[in-house]
């Protein structure tokens, strides 16, 4: 299948000097969520706006669709929809105007039909005749996505989408994204919520001082690289781990009263069974026990800290 | 060609001067009923004909002029600059449009509305002086090449500047002075013999020049070397901003 995205050998050396990007190679695929992972100025948005047409590549070789996004613009473009990370609104327009505006530009007919669903969706409908600068910041940040809608895109790009926004909103569009994907368009997120990736994701990237360290399924990666951590309440207060268990990987919590077991997320059934069975055979009891898995987020910190 | 890229671009613009009436239209209208009043009627009065012909219909030509340069250029240059300060440009630069189309956009709608304007204030002008105008087509067609080549001016001037001040600085500091030397008030015959040499630098002279033989057939210099030093400036101006685009220059980094 061919991807919507491919990146090959992408370089971006900026006027100063500075390597923003360094050699990357990316394929995103039709009908995916992918979720571009990296701490600030890892070189997410420097990724994205190159694929979206608005800062120039050093080297490589970009398509969206099949397109080199240079020499077939016009339609890589057309496909691409982009909302960037910043709140760059107009501010007379009204909501509908501004809209409109964005259809055109892209090549496409007016369809009052489609800017009219775009704004219900995106609960707008109401604040349609109203300037864009007397809306709040979560409205403001609904009108650039349904400015990203208006032209129907294939591929859509959601840089920070919820940055700054409140729970509700970020729910909404949430649900606005898996949405969007159910109807066949491939969307590329970037986010510093990693709640976000772990809720929507199907595949994640996760970009460090520019080079690309590591894309994988997101199930995949969470089982490769997760850990379970066991934590066991003890009936009795220990001094120090026997001697028995010095082998596995456990620590003492809670001045004594709490024993932490914590193994990866493949191991997990052999690993417990013989710490159980080994706390039985020593005589240890414990009163409650409780296992948790460790998030995306800490998969994540654990990554770009390496 | 992406029609609809362009329609878009061209209806947005043309928007904010519905929206702006009062900066865009009525301002520059009553500052140039003003230069009617006191130097047509007040002070022309007093003053006799130049080349035959009444000194409030003499300047005409020259105070419309003044409007189209400065509407022209501030048209086009707001244009271009306010997306790139308020950031919305990410959208023009990332649409399938090419460099042409955005060009035709931005440049056509302050083409338009400086054209506007300046028949407006011709209409203004019969208000308060009788004038004539000789050759219609041919003061409609300076009245269009001056629009677009200024809103090429502007064009480039937004996209130069990086802050409000330098959208004022060339307009003001620049153009303005070369208006009111370049023959708006007098004919340069009237100026000593350097001076008119000096005069000839002025590439304003020849746009009131050659307008001003549409009204009255009469000019400074002849109306052929006008047409050529307007074409000139202009594809001067489509150099520079083709040049623009084929390198991102303040546009993509």
């Amino acid at each position: 299948m061919q991807p919507d995205i491919s990146v090959k050998h992408l370089n971006k050396v900026y006027a100063g000097g500075f390597q923003a990007l360094k050699d990357i190679n990316l394929e995103i695929h039709p009908g995916e969520i992918f979720a571009l992972l990296g701490p600030n100025g890892a070189g997410k948005t420097t990724l994205i706006s190159i694929i979206c047409g608005i800062v120039n590549k050093t080297s490589g070789e970009v398509r969206a669709g099949g397109y080199d996004i240079v020499k077939d613009y016009r339609k890589a473009r057309s496909l691409i929809g982009l909302v960037p990370q910043e709140l760059s609104t107009d501010a007379f327009e009204t909501v509908w105007d501004a809209v409109s505006f964005s259809r055109g530009l892209f090549g496409k007919a007016p369809d009052p039909g489609h800017i009219e669903r775009v704004l219900k969706a995106l609960s707008l409908w109401d604040k349609r005749n109203n300037r864009i600068m007397s809306l709040s910041g979560g409205m403001k940040r609904r009108v650039m996505i349904a400015k990203a809608l208006s032209h129907e895109p294939r591929i859509l790009f959601l840089d920070e989408p919820t940055a700054g926004v409140d729970v509700e909103l970020r729910r909404d569009m949430w649900e606005m994204v898996r949405k969007l994907r159910e109807s066949g368009v491939t969307i590329i997120l970037t986010t510093h919520y990693i709640e976000e990736a772990e809720e929507m994701a199907d595949r994640i990237g996760v970009i460090r001082q520019g080079e690309i360290i590591l894309v994988e399924d997101k199930t995949r990666l969470m089982t490769k690289l997760g850990k379970k951590e066991l934590r066991l309440q003890l009936q009795q207060r220990l001094d120090r781990i026997p001697g028995e268990l010095t082998l596995e990987p456990v620590e003492l919590a809670n001045d004594g009263w709490e024993l932490i077991f914590t193994f990866d997320s493949q191991q997990e059934q052999a690993g417990v069974a013989r710490l159980l069975r080994t706390l039985g055979d020593l005589g240890i009891e414990y009163r409650d026990l409780q296992t948790r898995e460790s998030s995306l987020e800490e998969i994540f910190v654990g990554l770009v800290h390496e | 060609m992406n029609l609809h890229g362009i329609r878009a671009i061209y209806l947005f613009e043309m928007a904010r001067m519905k929206r702006t009436v009062m900066q865009s239209v009525l301002s520059p209208v009553i500052s140039t009923c003003l230069y009617f009043v006191v130097f047509g009627s007040a002070i022309g009065s007093r003053m006799g004909d130049i080349n035959s012909i009444s000194y409030g219909a003499y300047i005409i030509p020259g105070l419309v002029m003044l409007t189209l340069l400065m509407q022209s250029i501030s048209n086009a240059a707001f244009g271009i600059y306010m997306p790139r300060f308020s950031g919305t440009i990410y959208e023009v630069l990332s649409a399938p449009v090419s460099y042409l189309e955005v060009v035709v956009g931005y440049v056509g709608a302050a083409a338009t509305k400086s054209t506007i304007l300046g028949l407006i204030i011709l209409i203004t002008a019969r208000f308060f002086v009788d004038y004539a105008i000789l050759h219609p087509l041919w003061m409609l067609s300076f009245l269009v090449l001056t629009s677009v080549t200024f809103s090429l001016f502007g064009f480039i001037i937004g996209i130069w500047a990086d802050g409000f001040e330098k959208l004022q600085i060339v307009p003001m500091m620049i153009v303005t002075p070369l208006v009111f030397l370049g023959g708006t008030f007098y004919s340069i015959d009237m100026l000593p013999e350097v001076w008119q040499t000096i005069s000839l630098f002025n590439p304003v002279v020849y746009l009131i020049s050659g307008f001003r033989w549409a009204f009255y057939g009469v000019s400074d210099v002849h109306v052929g070397i006008s047409v050529a030093m307007t074409l000139v400036f202009l594809a001067i101006c489509v150099g520079i901003v083709s040049w623009i685009f084929r390198t991102g220059y303040r546009l993509r980094t």
